[in-house]
């Protein structure tokens, strides 16, 4: 059986070697309807025993957390942004800093305080994508990381060394090390829960449905039917993220409808799995070794001449 | 209520989901803002000027519902000629007393009305007794919240003109007294741009009528303020014109700020009432059973039935010690002889007066306004109880409150008792929880609590085994309350804690037999029934827990009424006899909730009919019918005692008749609307530690506003203690606008102070657009965001905006304003000693009354 590295995949659990399991689950995040009140962190870390990690203020909106990593494996991401910002290309850094300066008070810009002008608040819960095709899990050289019958990515802590490769080889940077621990830690998608027919715990907790847990291909029709209903309703900038198995990592088994650009929202754009190259690259090493058995020999024979 | 409420709210996201519009009015922009199809930012504490210009609109434009208007409220009903408006004395009502600050509310009046009731009188001015010399400043027993919840009584239905011409009917004097408040003013008073506003008004107005229906979703935004309750008024006033009450998709939903508020204030923990909102009975007043049920008996509508609800209550407390000829024990209930509100209770332990303190779940050192008098209150005691499931800062004043740090207490002088006692939380024991939509939920105990921890209902249960333990034998009257209590629950599990089902049946009451109840129309008055709460008899109809149902919402009616329990008799929606129109038709086929069955001669639909379920629409009471009887077939507000939703108040409310706006005590501006700046009935708190900003003043320039974050709990007891909320959370911080934090050199991420005339706290600074700079006409005005939820005790600490705090209150409630004005500058708080001089510098400079000078 071919272990494919990139492009589509159709059946991600069998192509890992499972070979009667159950359809592909993820998660669905439909940030139209985030309020981000964070049940998802919390219940992520209450079920997942993950510890607290920092009690210090960042500045950036109402984000205390930060970025998603070794104790984090939900994070709800605020972006304040001035309204009408939807779809404008010029991104710059994703706009989780301190806001710009005002102009001043009776400057230009302040004849419209209300109405069109304001602010623009978007919340978006980032979680790890379970690709269809993970470096992480490529690149582990334990099996720590492995591909589940749900087609999801897991890291087994008792069986991580520590090694690290997983953490570069992620596009997303969702994977890492605890500090005072070692080990490499991240979404499990509840494994331990699904397993039992249970929703994981974020989306358990998530109170207005924007985290949906279920069949991939049925989350996949609804993305598409919630994307369609918001253009009705004329909302600019919506968008899949993660959602098409022709991109750079055959799809995420969690994906995301974000209401402007993935950057805005701390998102790589247009993520390849690390890995892509892998065969060609060992081609290439293979033919780099040849060549230079070739120089030896050609050397050795030279020198005989 | 995103951000406080983000459990309930998943519902506003639902009804968006359906092609509902979300509008939010709030100071701050906040997750609601986020996800609303509009945000309107407005000055805090101007919400009256803002509703009231949306009244003015429907008024102008004709937009009410004039059918439902004309049939189902008391917009025909006139009015005496002494009555007076705000319109014609410049910002007051008829009938105020300069000296005393008060109303009498005798002039508002209908036309005709009998001036008083002849007994167990609840009009706010009637003289109170004896204590009513003694303090004459204080203004009387709980005034207009004594009237329970079916309001004052009113007798003998008013004269009405149905064309609504009349120049004194309700109607005429709504339209004149809402005049003024136009859009311009809005913008003027609000900050809101006419076309902002504008957008609100069409938006609401196009979604109210017979085929669609609008709601208002309400919390301490607009409460706690000294025009808390007059803001609640205006939006009643507004949606019972536009025909949005007791129909589907309309209402003022009041969100409460814990799980059961609405529970508590059912079974009451406040001072002025009785479960089931009987009013508290008065010292002076009510001298007897017969006196006290005589104002009601007279009465249209189902307070009309309050001797036997009364009466019902006395047997579930007293059980066979109650009987016809002791009255049912009722000299057993304590008497008002004031009032006894929260701050009440704080100015009288600091003056000496109240020496012992019960806290249970509270935290009043962070979580009450003007935490210094709280503190000082606390530190005056000779004992407290705290319970709660943490160490809260109400527990620990004596030794790390912001007063020992400033020396100006000393904990080796503070004499209070401290009893902190560990309580189990929700899932250590069931009960059951009391929502925003009156719907009772049984909760299931999960695990035993930990270590010494007990429920609340073991703790009350053993104090009062102990009590009566110590009391046995007594033949001193004042203890045979105590002795004679039913006070008898069967206990179970390994703590032996008493069986929360058994007080559940209790209060869902049983008949002479001893078989539970259904339904509040079997209580009798002649100690035949016992139930602990009226409103909540049928609860455990047929012996079974109704609150603990939990049938699947996809399995039942849209009205899912088999989910859980509400009061009263399980309606989902009150009034809904108003969702019919005056035949009992349906206004609409969208709109169809409960109408009348012309063949079946009975009222039905989607829910429990709120109405006596066999009168027809035609029904003409007969002349002289008291209690249900005398309710018409069009009167569908049953519990009011005109059977009509009241636009106007003619008695009952302590600061007037209808909504004036008053800017809130302590503002930047003027009063752009009247010549009265605040609440001329607002109580003062006139303590030494309570000085008040000046209003106008230029050493309090900016606005601040206090409030909550989702990741925390109100005072913090319930989140700053736990990890994974903490360190959402991690620091207490103010939020500015950016053309603020410019004017007063404030950083983001940096330092600020922020000082009252109370104190000063620190607060890291959020600088964000989400906070609008707001213009006034030509003056800007700068609102500080500050969330409460910090103290000196848990994982993360800070300093409690409830310090900054000062205390003047709605004259009906009791509530303090939650906005106020302050300064803000760049770094840290002075710390000790020096705190007091940099306060005391600012009242100086302020003129803040009392200055430090006369209070030192």
């Amino acid at each position: 059986m071919s272990h494919s590295l990139f492009g589509p995949l159709e059946d991600v659990a069998g192509d890992a070697g499972h070979e009667a399991h159950p359809p592909r689950m993820g998660f669905f995040t439909d940030t139209s309807v985030c309020i981000g009140c964070k049940a998802c962190e919390v219940a992520c870390k209450e079920w997942n025993l993950v510890p607290e990690d920092g009690l210090s203020l960042t500045g950036m909106s109402y984000d205390n957390t930060g970025a998603l990593g070794a104790s984090t494996w939900r994070h709800v991401a605020f972006v304040e942004q001035p309204a009408g910002r939807a779809s404008r290309t010029d991104l710059g850094m994703p706009g989780m800093g301190p806001p710009e300066p005002a102009p001043a008070p009776d400057g230009p810009g302040q004849e419209s305080e209300s109405g069109e002008g304001g602010v623009r608040w978007l919340m978006s819960s980032d979680v790890c994508k379970h690709c269809t095709h993970a470096a992480c899990l490529d690149v582990c050289p334990t099996g720590s990381l492995f591909r589940t019958e749900f087609g999801t990515v897991v890291v087994q802590s008792d069986i991580c060394n520590g090694c690290g490769y997983c953490v570069p080889a992620c596009p997303y940077g969702v994977i890492d090390i605890r500090p005072g621990d070692g080990r490499a830690f991240k979404c499990t998608l509840c494994y331990d829960r699904i397993g039992e027919g249970l929703t994981p715990a974020c989306a358990k907790a998530c109170p207005t449905e924007s985290i949906q847990y279920g069949e991939l291909d049925e989350l996949r029709e609804r993305a598409g039917r919630r994307l369609g209903q918001l253009e009705e309703q004329g909302v600019d900038g919506a968008r899949l993220y993660g959602a098409d198995p022709e991109d750079g990592v055959g799809g995420d088994g969690a994906f995301f409808l974000l209401l402007d650009e993935p950057e805005v929202y701390g998102l790589p754009p247009d993520p390849v799995v690390t890995t892509r190259d892998l065969a060609s690259m060992w081609r290439h090493v293979g033919a780099a070794a040849l060549g230079l058995v070739g120089v030896g020999v050609a050397s050795f024979l030279g020198g005989r001449r | 209520m995103a951000e406080c409420h983000p459990v309930g709210f998943q519902w506003v996201m639902e009804a968006k989901r359906k092609g509902a519009t979300v509008i939010h009015v709030d100071p701050r922009f906040t997750r609601t803002s986020a996800v609303a199809d509009l945000h309107v930012p407005l000055r805090a504490g101007t919400d009256i000027a803002f509703l009231g210009g949306l009244v003015h609109y429907v008024l102008d434009n004709d937009l009410d519902f004039r059918e439902y208007v004309v049939h189902y409220t008391n917009a025909a009903a006139i009015v005496g000629e002494e009555f007076a408006d705000t319109e014609d004395l410049d910002g007051l009502f008829s009938g105020y007393d300069e000296e005393s600050a008060q109303y009498d509310p005798t002039s508002w009046q209908y036309e005709n009305a009998p001036q008083a009731p002849a007994a167990g009188m609840r009009d706010p001015r009637q003289p109170a007794g004896p204590e009513a010399s003694e303090e004459p400043a204080e203004h009387e027993a709980a005034r207009s919240e004594e009237t329970g919840s079916g309001g004052p009584a009113v007798h003998a239905k008013p004269e009405r003109d149905e064309t609504l011409q009349h120049p004194r009917c309700v109607f005429q004097i709504l339209k004149r007294h809402f005049a003024r408040y136009t859009p311009r003013l809005v913008a003027e008073v609000c900050g809101v741009p006419e076309e902002d506003f504008l957008r609100v008004a069409r938006a609401l107005t196009e979604n109210s009528g017979r085929e669609r229906t609008s709601a208002f979703c309400y919390a301490v935004g607009w409460t706690h303020h000294s025009t808390g309750v007059q803001t609640i008024r205006t939006a009643s006033i507004l949606q019972t014109l536009l025909g949005n009450m007791g129909r589907p998709g309309g209402g003022i939903l009041a969100l409460r700020g814990h799980a059961s508020i609405q529970g508590s204030t059912d079974i009451p923990t406040l001072f002025n009432i009785l479960p089931g909102y009987i009013p508290m009975p008065h010292a002076a007043q009510h001298e007897n059973l017969a006196q006290f049920v005589a104002e009601d008996a007279g009465s249209t509508g189902f307070w009309g039935n309050m001797d036997a609800y009364t009466v019902s209550l006395l047997k579930a407390w007293w059980g066979s010690a109650a009987t016809p000829e002791n009255d049912f024990c009722f000299d057993y209930l304590p008497r008002l002889t004031g009032h006894h509100g929260t701050y009440d209770t704080v100015v009288n332990q600091i003056e000496g007066r109240s020496p012992g303190y019960f806290v249970i779940g509270e935290n009043p050192a962070v979580g009450s306004a003007n935490g210094k008098m709280q503190r000082l209150g606390l530190a005056s005691l000779e004992w407290l109880v705290v319970r709660d499931l943490t160490m809260v800062e109400t527990a620990s004043f004596w030794k790390d409150g912001p007063e020992i740090e400033s020396g100006e207490l000393v904990t080796e002088e503070i004499g209070t008792e401290v009893f902190f006692l560990p309580a189990a939380s929700h899932v250590e024991k069931k009960g059951s929880f009391t929502n925003t939509q009156r719907m009772l939920q049984w909760r299931h105990q999960a695990v035993e609590p930990p270590g010494d921890a007990r429920s609340d209902l073991q703790f009350y249960y053993e104090l009062g085994q102990r009590i009566r333990e110590r009391l046995a034998g007594s033949t001193d009257p004042m203890d045979a309350p105590l002795l004679d209590l039913t006070w008898d629950y069967p206990t179970e599990g390994p703590l032996a804690e008493p069986d929360a089902d058994a007080v559940l049946r209790e209060i869902n009451g049983q008949d002479a037999s001893g078989e539970p109840l259904s339904s509040y129309t079997q209580l009798a008055a002649d100690g035949s029934s016992s139930c602990g709460c009226w409103i909540y008899c049928g609860v455990y109809a047929d012996g079974v827990n109704q609150a603990a149902r939990r049938r699947p919402h996809w399995e039942q009616s849209l009205v899912a009424p088999e989910w859980g329990w509400a009061w009263p008799a399980n309606r989902r929606i009150l009034y809904n006899r108003a969702s019919a129109d005056p035949d009992g038709r349906p206004w609409s086929e969208r709109k169809k909730y409960v109408w009348w069955d012309a063949e079946q001669g009975r009222w039905t639909g989607e829910d429990v009919p709120d109405f006596v379920v066999d009168r027809p629409p035609d029904h003409v009471p007969d002349e002289g019918a008291t209690g249900p009887d005398a309710l018409g077939g069009r009167d569908p507000f049953i519990m009011q005692t005109d059977g009509k939703a009241w636009l106007y108040v003619p008695t009952g409310l302590a600061d007037g008749p209808l909504p004036a706006f008053y800017e809130p005590v302590e503002s930047p501006v003027g009063n752009a609307v009247h010549g009265v700046q605040r609440n001329p009935a607002l109580e003062d708190v006139a303590e030494p530690d309570n000085p008040l900003n000046p209003a106008g003043s230029r050493v309090f320039p900016y606005v601040f506003t206090s409030y909550r974050l989702t990741e925390h709990h109100t005072a913090g007891g319930m989140s700053r203690t736990l990890p994974y909320l903490s360190e959402l959370q991690p620091e207490m911080f103010c939020e500015v606008s950016p053309r603020l934090a410019q004017e007063g050199g404030l950083e983001h991420g940096g330092w600020a102070t922020i000082v009252t005339a109370r104190s000063a706290i620190e607060a890291r600074v959020l600088v964000t657009a989400r906070m609008r700079s707001l213009r006034l006409g030509d003056q800007w005005v700068e609102q500080v965001g500050l969330p409460y939820h910090w103290g000196a005790n848990g994982l993360v600490t800070g300093d409690s905006a409830n310090d900054l705090v000062g205390l003047a209150l709605d004259p009906n409630v009791h509530i303090q304003d939650k906005v106020g004005t302050c300064d803000i500058r760049p770094g840290r708080r002075p710390r000790g000693p020096a705190l007091v001089a940099f306060v005391d510098d600012y009242r100086r400079r302020s003129g803040a009354h009392p200055a430090p000078e006369e209070t030192s």
